[in-house]
């Protein structure tokens, strides 16, 4: 139980990486990013292909050190978002949407059909995984992972609370809010929102090198559509625009995912592992949309923030 | 030439979904993710039909008889019904509270989610067919083989978008329906009621999704995914031919379908799939408003 408790607890700290960057995005700027597995792909691949051991059958698998990985896979996603960026952030709201969630299809095709790169349907083994030489059992390594994903998370978070209080993040939120008040008070929306995107893509992509180098492996089936709506669906259930709610939301839609999915392998007979798949799925869709329906604002909406300087 | 015979099917087939689309983004502003599933679902009322009828008898050089155009009209009834339902439940009320059209978006995600996995709850994830007849490719043209069954489909598809072009184009509530995609606070100022045309676009959307799913699953099977596969297709032709135009739809349907077909010949088939995103980014580069769009 303990066991499993430390793993749940690192995939929903992994996944908590993700919905911040998608609240960076989404919640502070406004930019309706519906390709957030595409970008989480990229980190997760690259990071693959820069540490996974050599074989002679790839072209990448360099074997480099994991910080080297994770770097790699910073600054691969930070390049990806910031050349989708300059294409697609112009867009209106919803075809942004759809244009990412093409992204985000596409990242999955070539992951699936570049085989000599990213391994194909077989996917990628033998990942670096931060010092796991150091550890005999897979319960010590989890361990020592979660403290890890912990402080990572802790950094982030600060980070994240840092750069939105600064003036950097006020005038995303006032593009948000306002974008022509924004832009006539001087600020290039442009800018700032490709800025954020950049920045938002590359926790994405940082996101999917902790994933895949905590389970050591990556497969493309773990990069499918579903996993962004999974995203969405912590997102405004935990309250958009809110950091503390981003992270509610990765708890509370992990937990009812993993626990109906316990549920699922006890109840339905294994023939029908398919039909207890879907009610995972459906359970979450049905919150998604029973909160946009009556807690719109999610579990913890955004906070009011009122300047320092409104009572001088 | 085969490419292009292949283009034109596929074509028809994205056409008739990227009317409902085009319909949902024009009149209710919004891109709705969730309408790929109403192909699906039409693919499986109409399956269910055939389970109870049968897919009747080959008739002529088709592999199906009139039994399974029946049950595409069954199936159109029941997905536009069930279009309808999932406005009332969801969209609808969102729509009240004056919601953002984002959010209609996020509710969208949450609808095909549901949508897409009550049929894996329903049917699982096989593969189904509503025939097992075999069907002999007739050379229409030298070196252009196709099936009896496709050159039906193209026909109908036809015949459907064309009677939907004279109901827009010559009745009031027709009328109406452009009125909103135009601008629907200037439609209602003019006396239009809007929840009844927002009905009966959805009914028209969702009856139209449903041809089209169930012609996906005659060529050749019906799977849980066959409308999700195709939203892509769906946004791009809807895009391309300019948001709440019916006839830009239609062209951008084909031309869709034609780019992804022909696309074949140069690209491998494991890319496929991207083909619609590249040229959504294309026309969103180059021309965002669409070919029969206007610039706002």
């Amino acid at each position: 139980m303990l066991a499993y408790l430390v793993f749940f607890a690192c995939i929903v700290l992994i996944l908590g990486v993700l919905t911040l960057a998608l609240n960076l995005q989404w919640g502070f700027t406004g930019l309706f990013n519906a390709g957030v597995v595409g970008f989480y792909a990229i980190g997760a691949y690259t990071h693959a292909i820069v540490t996974a051991a050599p074989q002679p059958q790839y072209v990448g698998n360099f074997g480099l050190p994991w910080p080297v990985g994770v770097l790699a896979a910073m600054a691969a996603t930070a390049l990806a978002g910031w050349l989708i960026g300059l294409v697609t952030i112009r867009l209106r709201g919803d075809y942004l949407a759809i244009a990412t969630f093409g992204v985000a299809v596409s990242i999955q095709l070539v992951a699936l059909n570049w085989e000599p790169l990213t391994g194909g349907p077989q996917g990628l083994t033998r990942i670096s995984r931060p010092l796991a030489q150091l550890f005999e059992t897979p319960f010590g390594f989890n361990l020592w992972f979660l403290g890890l994903m912990i402080a990572i998370m802790a950094a982030i978070y600060w980070a994240l609370d840092r750069v939105l209080m600064s003036p950097w993040g006020r005038v995303l939120k006032a593009i948000r809010e306002d974008e022509t008040a924004a832009v006539a008070l001087g600020k290039s929306a442009r800018r700032f929102r490709l800025e954020a995107f950049v920045l938002g893509s590359t926790l994405m992509g940082l996101a999917g090198a902790l994933y895949v180098s905590f389970i050591g492996f990556v497969s493309p089936y773990d990069f499918l559509p579903i996993v962004t709506f999974q995203i969405w669906a912590m997102l405004i259930v935990g309250g958009s625009g809110n950091n503390r709610g981003a992270l509610l939301g990765a708890l509370v839609i992990w937990a009812i995912w993993a626990g109906s999915g316990v549920l699922v392998t006890k109840l339905v007979p294994p023939s029908h592992a398919a039909q207890g798949g879907a009610i995972q799925v459906i359970l979450i869709g049905l919150l998604l949309m029973l909160v946009l329906l009556f807690r719109p604002r999610g579990l913890i909406g955004e906070a009011a923030v009122v300047s320092r300087h409104v009572n001088d | 030439m085969q490419a292009l015979a292949d283009g034109i099917l596929t074509g028809a087939v994205i056409a008739l979904g990227a009317i409902g689309v085009t319909f949902t983004l024009g009149i209710m502003r919004f891109a709705n993710f969730a309408h790929s599933e109403l192909l699906t679902w039409g693919a499986y009322f109409a399956l269910v039909v055939v389970a109870f009828a049968g897919p009747g008898a080959p008739t002529g050089p088709l592999s199906f008889g009139w039994q399974l155009v029946a049950a595409a009209l069954v199936a159109a009834v029941l997905t536009g019904l069930a279009a309808w339902a999932v406005d009332a439940l969801v969209f609808r009320r969102l729509r009240r509270r004056g919601a953002h059209p984002l959010t209609m978006v996020f509710a969208a995600f949450g609808a095909a989610l549901v949508m897409r996995h009550l049929v894996v709850l329903v049917w699982g994830h096989e593969s189904r067919y509503y025939t097992r007849e075999l069907q002999m490719a007739t050379e229409v043209l030298p070196g252009v083989r196709v099936l009896p069954d496709q050159i039906f489909i193209v026909g109908l598809a036809l015949a459907a978008m064309i009677g939907l072009h004279v109901f827009l184009t010559r009745s009031r509530t027709g009328m109406a329906m452009r009125a909103m995609a135009e601008s629907p606070a200037l439609a209602q100022v003019c006396g239009i009621e809007v929840e009844g045309v927002v009905r009966l676009t959805w009914i028209i959307s969702g009856a139209l999704a449903a041809f089209a799913g169930v012609f996906i699953g005659l060529t050749p099977q019906i799977h849980p995914e066959i409308g999700f596969n195709v939203l892509l297709s769906l946004f791009a032709a809807a895009i391309l031919g300019g948001t709440g135009s019916l006839p830009g739809a239609v062209v951008g349907g084909f031309l869709v379908g034609l780019a992804e077909n022909l696309s074949l010949l140069v690209i491998s088939p494991g890319y496929k799939g991207a083909m619609p995103f590249l040229l959504l980014l294309l026309i969103l580069i180059v021309r965002p408003q669409g070919i029969f769009g206007e610039r706002s």
